[in-house]
């Protein structure tokens, strides 16, 4: 603000610049406060999740046994140890394992060694599956989640974008038809998102691709892949539909019904009014009047929303068979591999904290409250 | 509680909350109905008993209903014993004992048997008893079907025998023993109908000691159709798990709802009463239970701890009492702590606990009403994607459960929609009624709504 002050130019000018540097400090703060909490967040989530996972050293049983296993194997293949007694042998693997346990940390105490783990997962340091592999064949957790990544960004992404976009216009549009017969008959729809995707999934499937073999049943490509990128994406795109479908139906009404009330309580006030009155066009009052003050609102609830879809993505992944995190995930639980589902949880963490930190810079940006620095 | 009483009279004016009204006291009765006629403890013996109690029954039988729309009928299964069956013995000269068993039975159905399998028991102590079996179609052809020595228990399934296959020209004895004579072996047995009118199995055994015996000879014609709800790969007759459902679904969502309701409640009358620190605190506990990654979570623990429902159900509690509700709450307690009948409570003396036990929290319930019946779909669904993911409770027959069973062996893919369909659509009856009236109690309640309606 210094800087603003030192500008020649006085006059209006001056202050219009002073003023937006101030909304724009203001929205910087905002966002910073917001990203420390958020950073926060994501710390207690970890820990959470690795007081869960062992609680009752349930991770370290597994890290003992791994140890064991291994110094076992490689003692029993070694000819160096063939003459030995099964005293001996014995007593040379338990002081191997006592050596190997020193080493990673094991005879620490749990309160240390959580903070250790926490440190690590915050940075993504997620260590190595027992089982599970990436398609090219690493153990690392990291490069497991991140190859599966793409496609949960895909499939969410396509879908969320269509069902914002497409609730709000829809929403829209009822409010100006309020109480007509295709706004009753988004209300009375309304209750069928009490059913998650997945559930519809069932039954897209089941209509689409076991009834009328016009859709596949899962996956995410042909198999064989088709060779021409464009081939492939049509590929892609074929696949998408189901999912994306299931994702829309279970949520669209009732988006359209939440929005819509919304709009509704906001073209009922005075202003609108007014704005009417001076005779300006329906576009236009909807631009400046109705959609510009609830779009926090909006914001607000698509946030709501989308945490929903993220964690929910588990099961609409596997139902669908769509290569990405969520089935990693189940995956994961099938062959009990801890170190890939405590992974997976906090990246879980770390992509919803995103999602909220990346609404709420939009929602700064936005709201009229934030701007002028009245709430926080 | 007058205030209550007008609103749910109001309740009447919707249709869908009527609708939704009768769809909820229909799940009640069903699950009063399943609690009743099947104790628990039968319920689980049906559902995890072992094949012990369920081997007379077919496996992935479509429900008998479906005959009714079909243009083939297909069987039903059923099992004769001994008793249902003629036995003359006869001692023969050389000391051995002569039993012969004749099975009478009449077969209607346009499609085929699944399975045909006869459980024997016998005693002997050192040679066990002999028996050879034949089989006589409507049209009086005789056909061998196996000759065999009895264990103690022993079990012959007539269509697994390769030999009986072979002699039958390459058809299984499901099918093989059931068409009429020189039929083509290229036709697929879809295209095939069975001989209709009196079959025949005699079983003809001999023992060779003074006690040895065959004491029981259970035939078994497994249907293609079972039960009104047909049955699962194990056999089970789904109608247990269809009926069992209904209380579990309907307990474990509304004991979630209600527990999370009073929780958040509690959480944010004391909040805001007290203002200050415990106020951040919990806001802030807020914000950053919302950014948890719930199911994760409860995946997490399904996998590492414990799988039953009720274990869930707590974990489900304990992760959203810090919900988004209380933000909502909290704004409508800032303005009920304003009210005067609270200062006049202060002003003489009443403690705090009294104060947002009886003064507050009263003075919101009606408001709560909607979001906790709209939240109970939520649960229900809950209950049903944990099984999903294989973390379904082990030992209760639930909906879930079976949705998993059918997708786990591609019921979809193989045509047994019922196997999928049933407990789905009870699953969305359930959660549609709690929905439907959930939205029309949203509008009844929440002021802000209603003057638009």
């Amino acid at each position: 603000m210094s800087v603003e002050s030192q500008t020649l130019q006085p006059g209006i000018d001056t202050a219009e610049r002073k003023a937006r540097s101030n909304t724009f400090t203001r929205i910087a703060r905002y966002t910073a406060a917001k990203l420390v909490m958020l950073v926060i967040t994501v710390a207690i989530g970890v820990y959470l999740t690795i007081l869960i996972a062992n609680m009752g050293g349930y991770v370290d049983n597994i890290m003992r046994g791994q140890i064991r296993e291994g110094i076992g194997t490689r003692m029993a293949s070694d000819p160096a140890f063939k003459g030995l007694t099964t005293a001996e042998k014995s007593a040379l693997i338990e002081n191997e394992i006592a050596l190997e346990e020193k080493r990673l940390g094991l005879d620490q105490p749990f309160v240390i060694r959580s903070f250790r783990f926490l440190s690590n997962a915050m940075v993504l340091e997620l260590g190595r599956a027992q089982l599970m592999t990436s398609d090219e064949g690493s153990k690392q957790v990291r490069l497991i989640i991140l190859e599966r990544l793409p496609p949960t960004l895909l499939l969410f992404g396509t879908s969320n974008l269509i069902l914002f976009f497409g609730s709000v216009f829809f929403a829209l549009a009822l409010s100006r038809k309020y109480g007509t017969f295709w706004d009753k008959v988004v209300i009375g729809l309304s209750p069928t998102s009490s059913a998650p995707p997945w559930f519809y999934g069932i039954f897209l499937i089941l209509i689409f691709a076991a009834v009328f073999h016009i859709l596949p049943f899962n996956g995410m490509l042909d198999s064989p892949p088709p060779e021409t990128k464009l081939g492939y994406a049509l590929s892609i795109g074929k696949h998408l539909i189901l999912p994306v479908g299931a994702v829309i139906i279970s949520n669209l009404f009732l988006s359209i019904y939440n929005w819509r009330t919304f709009f509704l309580i906001y073209s009922s006030e005075d202003y609108v009014e007014m704005a009417k009155a001076k005779g300006l066009s329906d576009r236009e009052i909807e631009r400046r009047y109705i959609l510009r003050p609830t779009l926090p609102n909006i914001i607000t609830n698509f946030s709501l929303l989308l945490i929903a879809l993220w964690t929910g993505s588990i099961l609409t992944e596997t139902v669908f068979v769509w290569p990405g995190l969520g089935r990693t995930f189940y995956q994961a639980i099938g062959l009990y591999d801890t170190a890939v589902i405590v992974g997976l949880t906090i990246i879980y963490a770390y992509l919803l904290v995103i999602t909220v930190f990346f609404l709420e810079f939009i929602y700064a940006l936005v709201d009229p409250r934030v701007k002028i620095g009245e709430g926080s | 509680m007058a205030g209550i009483q007008k609103s749910l009279k109001e309740l009447l004016n919707y249709p869908s909350a009527v609708v939704g009204l009768v769809l909820t006291a229909l799940m009640v009765i069903l699950a009063i109905y399943a609690l009743v006629t099947i104790p628990y403890d039968e319920a689980v013996r049906l559902w995890r008993g072992g094949q012990g109690v369920w081997y007379t029954s077919p496996r992935t039988a479509q429900p008998v209903w479906t005959n009714f729309f079909a243009e083939k009928k297909q069987p039903e299964s059923f099992s004769m014993k001994i008793a249902d069956a003629t036995r003359v013995d006869s001692v023969s000269s050389s000391g051995f004992k002569d039993i012969q068993i004749t099975y009478t039975f009449d077969y209607q159905a346009d499609g085929f048997p699944s399975e045909l399998a006869i459980y024997f028991e016998s005693y002997s102590s050192e040679k066990e008893p002999f028996v050879s079996i034949i089989w006589i179609t409507p049209d009086g052809r005789e056909l061998e079907v196996v000759d065999m020595s009895l264990g103690e228990t022993e079990t012959y399934f007539l269509d697994q025998d390769t030999r009986l296959t072979r002699r039958l020209g390459r058809r299984e004895a499901d099918v093989g023993l059931f068409i009429p004579p020189d039929t083509d072996p290229e036709i697929h047995y879809r295209e095939l109908t069975p001989l209709k009118g009196t079959y025949q199995m005699v079983i003809s055994g001999r023992t060779f000691e003074e006690d040895s015996d065959i004491t029981e000879a259970e035939f078994v014609l497994y249907g293609k159709v079972a039960g009104l709800a047909g049955t699962d790969h194990h056999r089970r007759d789904l109608m247990v798990s269809l009926l069992w459902g209904a209380p579990i679904a309907l307990s474990f969502g509304l004991l979630a709802s209600i527990g999370i309701s009073i929780f958040t409640i509690i959480i944010a009358a004391i909040g805001t009463w007290f203002g200050g620190l415990v106020d951040g605190l919990i806001q802030r506990a807020t914000e950053v239970n919302l950014t948890l990654p719930f199911l994760s979570i409860l995946i997490m623990i399904g996998t590492f701890y414990s799988k039953s429902l009720w274990v869930m159900l707590g974990i489900t509690v304990l992760l959203s009492i810090f919900g988004a509700q209380i933000k909502a709450y909290r704004a409508i307690f800032l303005q009920v702590k304003e009210s005067t009948y609270i200062e006049a409570a202060q002003a003489y003396g009443a403690s705090n606990m009294r104060i947002i036990f009886l003064y507050l929290i009263p003075r919101i319930i009606p408001l709560i009403i909607p979001n906790l019946v709209l939240s109970v779909p939520t649960f229900v669904f809950l209950e049903a994607t944990l099984a999903q993911l294989g973390l379904g409770d082990p030992v209760l027959p639930t909906w879930g459960k079976v949705i998993y069973d059918a997708a786990a062996n591609s019921a979809v893919y193989n045509g047994q929609f019922y196997w999928i369909l049933e407990p789905a659509i009870l699953l969305s009856i359930t959660g549609l009624a709690f929905a439907m009236v959930g939205f029309s109690l949203d509008r009844i309640f929440n002021p802000r709504l209603r003057t638009l309606e």
